[in-house]
């Protein structure tokens, strides 16, 4: 990919502030560019402003500043521009709706006026029974939501978020709820769908060790400012643990050179 | 998308499943077709269905008398029981949607209460709309004040950091300040106007009129398709604001349409028929259950299962007491009630 074509799609951040009308959140963030096919993390202290960010980077809530997706300044747009772009993912799918899979990925598709303007009826069904088959949940595609446990809600609302071909996709802490192996899927599933180029994804995440393991970049926000923002071992440093989190914390290597974080106590 | 044909999902699966739905769907009209018809042969003089059915077909072939009765006492009835039982039971389903609540319905939302209070300041205190003819002056004041509320709850949901659970505080509030108002009223009515006030709140069939019926069917003919048209961005509501939001779907315009479209359905029935509170709130549940909540299915099926209901109420309360119409707003209740419970208990042994 050349450096023209790269600049062309990238995401950039700069000076994101957003909040609520007497509670400013954020204040003058920047986030480095991200290309199609990266992963960025988000973490944080709670209340450090994570899910503000995301939100305000899906136009969810009011923001200024500047969000340029390649040439287009996304900031001002309407839901509905916004949303041909960007797909939100909340952490969790409502459990008690009387809905199959196959339809909850449907309804992303159909009840969107802009999103789906070129596709007609056809169309939308194999993009939706082909979303679903490249997740590997087809077999439950007429089950309905009531039925699933949490870790296939979580791969169905995964489904339901890329069935719209997002070019960015941003997922609030889509593992909290979920046992080890489906953290695990979801995350793989995130990178090797990011990886096939066409997207990028931010994610909020609470755990260190998996932000490490998935992203290409981490940054750290604390009391609604970038604390610490790079690769993860640039980002997830002992100094960073003491300042932002406010825990003595070592940080290694393991056998197969992946970071580790170990908690020794709290900061006084 | 290259593992797309691995686990391929069959899409049979799916035409099957809205295969099943569309017979559900006939099986409801069917039903409801049988109960207009019951609710058509009873009556002080029961008829034969054959003298219905001749009356229907061709009334200058019957007697006179019949002709009367079938068309002049029991069809504006029948017809006004299918059409506010659709009518309740629609918004019963838009509320509980928009405002992601499943006891939200006309009538534990104040609707239903603000009516009762307008019709009672025109039946005790004889203040109506003026330039209203005086025999509309008691469905006039009822659909103003049911409008008024639900455009109070409207303006609510419009203010800046409502969310929707502070609406339906708001909605339990309007029932009991209007509650307040309304036995205030009752409290000073002469007695004649008391009985009057208390038949009206029980809820009755009986004043419905061609007319009324003309009215009430030109609103659900506006409103069916309209809902219709928001059928999937209702459907992704369910999934979660956010996630709606994030789809494109402009929240707060569906929910303003879809509450302005309640209120028209709801301040129009509770205006003709008076309080009639169970068939909006179990309607939805019942079209929950039988098909599931894809608004393209839920909303007509909701309608059509509060039809069925309302109608079956009509037919029972001529039936229960011998020779005594009870009203038609008590019925609703026992007749909903072991239906609902039904599919509760049968849906539960399914699953």
């Amino acid at each position: 990919m050349s450096a023209a074509s790269a600049n062309r799609d990238e995401l950039v951040v700069r000076g994101l502030s957003a909040g609520y009308r007497r509670r400013p959140v954020l204040e003058g963030l920047d986030l480095p560019a991200l290309r199609p096919g990266q992963v960025l993390s988000l973490v944080g202290p709670n209340a450090a402003g994570k899910s503000t960010m995301l939100r305000a980077l899906a136009g969810l809530m009011p923001a200024r500043g500047s969000v340029r997706l390649g040439d287009r300044e996304l900031i001002g747009l309407s839901l509905a521009e916004h949303a041909k772009l960007i797909t939100y993912m909340p952490q969790t799918l409502p459990s008690g709706v009387g809905l199959s899979v196959y339809e909850t990925v449907l309804s992303a598709l159909k009840a969107s006026p802009a999103g789906a303007e070129n596709w007609d009826a056809d169309t939308i069904r194999r993009k939706a029974s082909d979303v679903l088959a490249r997740l590997d949940i087809g077999h439950l595609a007429m089950e309905t939501l009531d039925q699933l446990s949490g870790g296939q809600r979580q791969l169905v609302s995964l489904a339901q978020s890329l069935v719209r071909e997002p070019r960015v996709l941003l997922l609030d802490e889509p593992t909290s709820a979920l046992d080890l192996r489906h953290q695990q899927d979801v995350m793989r599933l995130v990178r090797e769908i990011t990886d096939e180029g066409a997207m990028m994804a931010i994610i909020v995440l609470h755990d260190l060790a998996l932000a490490a393991q998935w992203s290409d970049m981490i940054a750290v926000l604390h009391g609604g400012r970038i604390a610490a923002c790079g690769a993860p071992e640039e980002a997830i440093t002992p100094e960073m643990l003491a300042k932002v989190y406010g825990v003595a914390a070592r940080v290694e290597r393991c056998s197969q050179g992946r970071l580790i974080v170990m908690v020794d106590g709290s900061v006084d | 998308m290259s593992h797309a044909s691995r686990h391929a999902i069959d899409l049979s699966l799916y035409d099957r499943i809205v295969r099943r739905r569309i017979i559900i769907v006939l099986a409801l009209i069917a039903g409801m077709v049988l109960a207009f018809v019951a609710d058509l042969m009873t009556g002080p003089a029961n008829l034969a269905l054959g003298d219905v059915l001749s009356a229907l077909i061709d009334r200058s072939e019957v007697p006179a008398q019949l002709g009367v009765v079938v068309w002049d006492i029991r069809l504006p009835c029948a017809v006004m029981a299918l059409l506010v039982g659709a009518a309740l039971a629609l918004s019963g389903a838009e509320m509980q949607t928009v405002l992601n609540n499943p006891l939200a319905s006309p009538f534990t939302l104040g609707v239903s209460s603000a009516a009762a209070f307008g019709a009672a300041l025109a039946i005790v205190v004889g203040l109506g709309i003026p330039g209203v003819p005086s025999s509309w002056i008691v469905s006039g004041n009822a659909f103003l004040f049911a409008l008024g509320s639900v455009l109070l709850l409207q303006m609510m949901a419009r203010l800046r950091g409502t969310n929707v659970e502070t609406l339906v505080l708001f909605g339990i509030a309007l029932v009991f300040s209007f509650n307040a108002l309304v036995a205030i009223l009752q409290f000073i009515a002469s007695q004649e106007a008391l009985q009057q006030l208390v038949f009206w709140s029980m809820g009755s069939l009986t004043r419905a009129t061609w007319e009324k019926d003309a009215v009430l069917a030109v609103v659900i003919a506006v409103v069916l398709p309209w809902s219709l048209a928001s059928s999937w961005q209702l459907t992704a509501l369910r999934l979660g604001e956010d996630r709606a939001r994030s789809f494109g779907v402009n929240v707060t315009r569906l929910r303003f349409a879809s509450l302005l479209r309640v209120s028209l359905l709801a301040a129009t029935a509770v205006a003709f028929v008076g309080t009639i509170g169970f068939v909006g709130l179990v309607g939805p549940h019942i079209a929950r259950l039988l098909i599931g909540e894809d608004h393209r299915f839920f909303l007509p099926t909701a309608a059509l299962s509060g039809a069925l209901i309302m109608s079956l109420a009509s037919v029972a309360s001529k039936l229960i007491v011998p020779g005594v119409l009870l009203p038609a707003g008590i019925i609703t209740s026992m007749i909903g009630v072991p239906v609902f419970l039904a599919l509760i208990f049968s849906g539960r042994g399914r699953g």
